[in-house]
This record gives structure tokens, C-alpha cells and sequence, in this order.
């Protein structure tokens, strides 16, 4: 569960980063983990909060750096325009896939009521 | 066939000292072959779950490759909309409805595509365009049980991923827009425009073109008010009614002492009204972050360039060429149909041919609706008989007819069409000689006439059409008697 929840967390971090001097505490925490809809227990949250904390520690190192001649890096890979080109290629077998679905019905995937949303 | 100049809607000007302040934000499906991210078709109405891969499913592992085609088409949008194209990342826009099942959309955030364009409406309007992003669509969700047949209440849903992963431009507008028909000849102009650079087929009947509106209402000079975002406006009339409910809903609220929540609201077209729908979520909820498994899309200045220059000449620039060449205004209800027919070609062939511009304009308007952008009725045929009724050799109802005969025939010689039904002019002695006729016939209209009854000239000139069997110039008759009458 622990590792889990840090994944998921891991990927807010960087819209949290983007606060200045975003400190995490337990609201932020519990705010995110309903974002994430993660059922948290007292316990987990006290230990999310401090272990997201730490790595907000660390990222506050790099704020002590100069880097304003540094253009920002969206992406690690020193590649740029990777595109493929329009052309169909076959598609998956439907029964196949709905065979691995949890349910499905009607050539279609089923799934649960959602709450709060519309078409 | 609705336009600009189409049936105005029936709103009444809101409330004295109010003013609306309106933004569209207009998601249009892009003519691919294949999906945004992955090599499954891009095409409407198939069997439900045939256009699926792993991209498409979110499988494990599965990674998302750009569609050049969509990039292409995106920037030609961007183009045409007066937007720079810039150098821009994908986001990860994070939520949990079925209708995608990686539980995130890939969009672009604060680096799009295409920015800072404009649109211009009649009476020389512009509005911002503030960006045009890329993105993909979501699968089709069906919800099953519950009273309503709608979300809320439903026992579960079916989903079908045919859609999902389509790729779409979304095209935010500034809230430049202040009355509902500037709104909708704004949805009007954008759907002529998608269609003639090829981007879109931009059918709302067919959801390849949805808008969703954002509505406040200020009093003049004032801060903009709290918007609400209306969803469901699935024409381009509900478009109108539903600005037009919506701002008055608002001023109705503000007035009577309560003040306007951000939300988004559903409008209802058969009730004619928007419902609260849910609090609005503020954009943080998504929990946007770059998209680790996409990399940077830089188009170079050649490629754009390129775009550029293969772009067609756009709807407004062909209103405008039409209007001169034929001497119509280029606001004017006939520009924008041709136009939006393709006609105005054809009728600038006509006009070539030695055609009168202005018949030639009706002409193609009345008898072309049904055809496409190249009418089978060669174009000297349609400039002959405009000629003909010129030179007042056949009269503007038998002009008509013989423009029937042509139409139904796919082509034909005016002239010989107008001898074989016997439509030979009258010489003007004969009408005037009818004229003199029905004058003695109908004393008392004449008298009425003379007193300056223009009304009771009907009579007259029926009488005359009557007698002439409807071969007599109804101009000319008019012109005979209004010379009677000043000696």
C-alpha cells in the first residue's frame, strides 16, 4: 500500500512544486489522496505527509541554486518530434479483450455507476 | 443552411445598464485516418469497441506515438485562425471517469500549440482566439437503470472506446464575445473555416464539433462577473437560447440580491433552461503534469511554412472576392451561402461568361441548393439566360421557368428553350396598348392611382399580365403607367 500510494503521489508532486514555498502538510495531503481517491488510514497519512515532505526538502536544495540561465527541461530524452505516421494498423480483436474485461455486455466494457459527472 | 444572416434569435436585449460577457470554447474532431496516439481508425459510427489497441486501452506498457497527420491539421487550424505556432508539451490531465481507461487524458496545459489568434465576424468583430490545443477525445459512455436515464441514479454504464483517443483541437476563445449572435456566427465562421482547410468536418449532429459556453454578466465598464460554464449546447441554436437564458438567469439572480457560484450547467433544450450540473473544480484538481512518455514538439519554421502556403483562400476572403466581383455586400446573406455552397466560383464563371452579375447571384442561390460546389449545368447556360432577361427579351417569370427547364435538364440553350414555350417579348407598342386597356377598364383604380395609391396599381398590372398572359414585363408595365400618370 505504501509503495503504491507513493507512486500515485509521486505524480502530483511536480503541480505541487509549481506553489512557491509549497509546504505539505496533512490537508494538502488528504486533499490530494481524495484527488488520487485513496482511502487513507490516520496512520498513512501522518506518514505520506512526512515522507512527501522530505522530498520537498530535497527539491528546496535545488531552489538555493542559481539557475536563471537554465531553460526549463520538459522531458530527460534529448529527443524532440518523434511522430508516427497516419496509417491504420489493425486493431485488437474485440471479444479477445472483452474476455479480460471484469464485465462486459453488449460489445461494450461495463463498469460501475460513476457519481458526480455527466456526458 | 444557417449563418450569419440566418433567422435572428428571438432574444429580447437584456435588462437595462447589463451587458453579457461570453467565451466559447469549441473541441472539433480532426479528419485522420488513425487516432492522436496509436494506429486504430479514426472513424464515427462503427461497431461499438472495433477501433481499440493497447494505446487506446491503457494496457500495461503501452507507450503513445504522435500522429503527424494530427499535428499537421492542427497547425493549419492554428494558421488559418491567425495563431503562432510555437514549440509545446503534452499534459496528463488526471481524472477518474471510465470514458478513458489510463484514468488520465493526454492535453496540452501551459505550453500549447497554437496561440494569441483572432476571428474576425461581420461588422469587422474580432475575436481573440487565446489558444488552439491538441488533444484526445474520450470513449462513449451509455448509462443504464436509475429513473432518469442519466448519470446520476444509474445502476452502471456501457463504454465504448471507439472514440477515445481521437485526436481533437480545442479552441478557447477570450471573452471578447457579447451578444448571443456574435456568439453563433462565431460558431458559424469557425465550423466554414475547419471545413475549407480540411481540418475537421465539424458536424455538431455528429459531435466531431462541440462547444461548451462560458457565460457572466457585468454591468458595462465593470470587472467581469463569476462565469458559468454550460455544457450540452449541442447546435448552433442552442447555442444562442442558451447564452441567452443563461445571462439573464444571472442577471435575474444578482438583482434580486443573490450573487452567481462558478459551476457548470447543463442546458436542457426541451425545458429551454440550464441545470446546475457540479461545482466548478478548479484546475489544480487535474493534477496536470507533463506527459513523461511524450517528448517535445518543436515544429520548424519550414514545416509551418509550408502549412502555410498550402492553405486555401479562406471563407471570409472568398465572401469578400465574391461581393466585389458581383457588387453584393459581403456580409450579405447571399455571400455566405455561396460561399458555404462552394458556388462562388461557379458564379464568377458565370460572370466570366458574359453573365449580369447580379441574376447570375440569383440564379445560383434559387437553383443550386440541392447541388454541391459545382453545379452540372455548364456555366455559360446560366449567363445566357441572364442576358436574355437583361435585354428584357423574356420577363423575370419567365426567366424563371426556363431556369427551371435548365436546371431539370442539366444544361440547355435559354434562347431556344424560351422559343419552343412561346416566350417572345412583347414589343412595347402591344403593352402599351394593354396598359391603355385595363386603364379604361378600371377607372377607379386608375383614379386611386393618380391620387397617389400605389397599392391600387396591382389591379392594373394584373389586368395586364391577365390579357398578356403573363408574357408582359411586369417592370415595363410599371414603367408604362407610372409615365401615364406624370403626363
Amino acid at each position: 500500500m505504501a509503495l503504491e500510494c507513493t507512486a500515485k503521489f509521486s505524480t502530483t508532486l511536480s503541480s505541487l512544486m509549481r506553489v512557491e514555498n509549497a509546504r505539505i502538510d496533512d490537508v494538502v495531503v488528504a486533499k490530494v489522496a481524495r484527488l488520487a481517491r485513496l482511502d487513507l488510514t490516520p496512520d498513512e497519512l501522518a506518514r505520506m505527509t512526512e515522507q512527501l515532505s522530505g522530498m520537498l526538502e530535497h527539491f528546496r536544495d535545488i531552489d538555493k541554486l542559481d539557475l536563471a540561465d537554465v531553460a526549463p527541461m520538459p522531458q530527460p530524452l534529448p529527443l524532440k518530434n518523434v511522430f508516427r505516421e497516419d496509417v491504420v494498423v489493425p486493431s485488437l480483436d474485440r471479444d479477445e479483450v472483452l474476455a479480460n474485461a471484469p464485465a462486459a455486455e453488449d460489445k461494450r466494457f461495463r463498469v460501475p455507476p460513476t457519481i458526480g459527472f455527466t456526458e | 443552411m444557417s449563418n450569419a444572416t440566418s433567422a435572428p434569435t428571438n432574444a429580447a436585449a437584456l435588462p437595462e445598464g447589463w451587458e453579457m460577457v461570453v467565451g466559447l470554447e469549441v473541441h472539433v474532431e480532426l479528419d485522420t485516418a488513425t487516432k492522436l496516439f496509436s494506429g486504430s481508425p479514426n472513424r464515427f459510427g462503427d461497431d461499438p469497441n472495433t477501433h481499440i489497441d493497447p494505446v487506446t486501452l491503457g494496457l500495461p506498457g503501452a507507450l503513445p506515438v504522435l500522429n503527424r497527420k494530427a499535428v499537421e491539421l492542427a497547425i493549419r487550424l492554428g494558421l488559418a485562425l491567425n495563431c503562432t505556432v510555437q514549440s509545446c508539451t503534452f499534459h496528463r490531465k488526471n481524472y477518474f471517469y471510465p470514458d478513458l481507461p489510463k484514468a488520465y487524458q493526454i492535453s496540452q496545459y501551459d505550453q500549447p500549440l497554437n496561440v494569441d489568434g483572432f476571428l474576425m465576424l461581420p461588422g469587422d468583430v474580432r475575436i481573440g482566439v487565446e489558444r488552439a490545443h491538441l488533444e484526445e477525445d474520450t470513449g462513449k459512455s451509455t448509462h443504464f437503470g436509475g429513473s432518469s436515464g442519466r448519470i446520476h441514479g444509474s445502476d452502471y454504464s456501457l463504454v465504448d472506446f471507439n472514440r477515445a483517443g481521437v485526436p481533437l483541437v480545442e479552441i478557447v476563445s477570450r471573452p471578447d464575445i457579447r451578444t448571443s449572435d456574435q456568439a453563433r456566427q462565431y460558431v458559424n465562421e469557425l465550423r466554414s473555416i475547419l471545413v475549407a482547410i480540411g481540418a475537421s468536418d465539424a458536424k455538431m449532429e455528429e459531435g466531431s464539433m462541440r462547444v461548451d459556453v462560458n457565460v457572466s454578466v457585468r454591468r458595462p465598464g465593470e470587472p467581469f462577473g463569476t462565469r458559468c460554464e454550460i455544457k450540452n449546447v449541442n447546435s448552433v441554436r442552442a447555442v444562442g437560447r442558451a447564452i441567452d437564458y443563461e445571462a439573464r438567469r444571472q442577471i435575474q439572480e444578482i438583482e434580486s440580491g443573490g450573487t452567481i457560484r462558478q459551476e457548470t450547467r447543463h442546458w436542457d433544450d426541451a425545458e429551454g433552461r440550464t441545470h446546475t450540473l457540479r461545482a466548478k473544480e478548479d484546475a489544480d484538481d487535474y493534477r496536470y503534469f507533463l506527459e513523461p512518455d511524450l517528448v517535445l514538439l518543436d515544429p520548424d519554421r519550414e514545416w509551418v511554412e509550408s502549412i502555410r502556403t498550402s492553405l486555401p483562400v479562406l471563407p471570409a476572403a472568398r465572401r469578400a472576392a465574391l461581393a466585389a466581383l458581383v457588387g453584393i455586400d459581403k456580409e450579405s446573406e447571399a455571400a455566405y451561402v455561396l460561399v458555404e455552397r462552394g458556388q462562388d466560383d461557379y458564379v464568377a464563371e458565370v460572370v466570366r461568361a458574359g453573365g449580369e452579375a447580379g441574376r447570375a447571384v440569383v440564379y445560383v442561390q434559387q437553383a443550386f441548393a440541392e447541388e454541391g460546389a459545382k453545379p452540372r449545368v455548364p456555366a455559360a447556360d446560366i449567363s445566357a439566360l441572364t442576358v436574355l432577361e437583361r435585354d428584357g427579351k423574356v420577363t423575370a417569370t419567365q426567366a424563371k421557368t426556363i431556369l427551371a427547364e435548365i436546371v431539370l435538364n442539366g444544361g440547355g440553350d435559354a434562347a431556344t428553350i424560351a422559343k419552343d414555350k412561346g416566350f417572345e417579348a412583347l414589343d412595347t407598342s402591344a403593352v402599351e396598348s394593354m396598359v391603355d386597356a385595363a386603364i379604361a377598364a378600371q377607372p377607379d383604380a386608375w383614379a386611386k392611382y393618380c391620387n397617389g395609391e400605389e397599392k391600387a396599381m396591382g389591379a392594373l398590372v394584373g389586368a395586364v399580365m391577365k390579357t398578356s398572359q403573363g408574357k408582359a414585363d411586369g417592370k415595363v408595365v410599371t414603367a408604362i403607367l407610372q409615365a401615364r400618370r406624370s403626363k
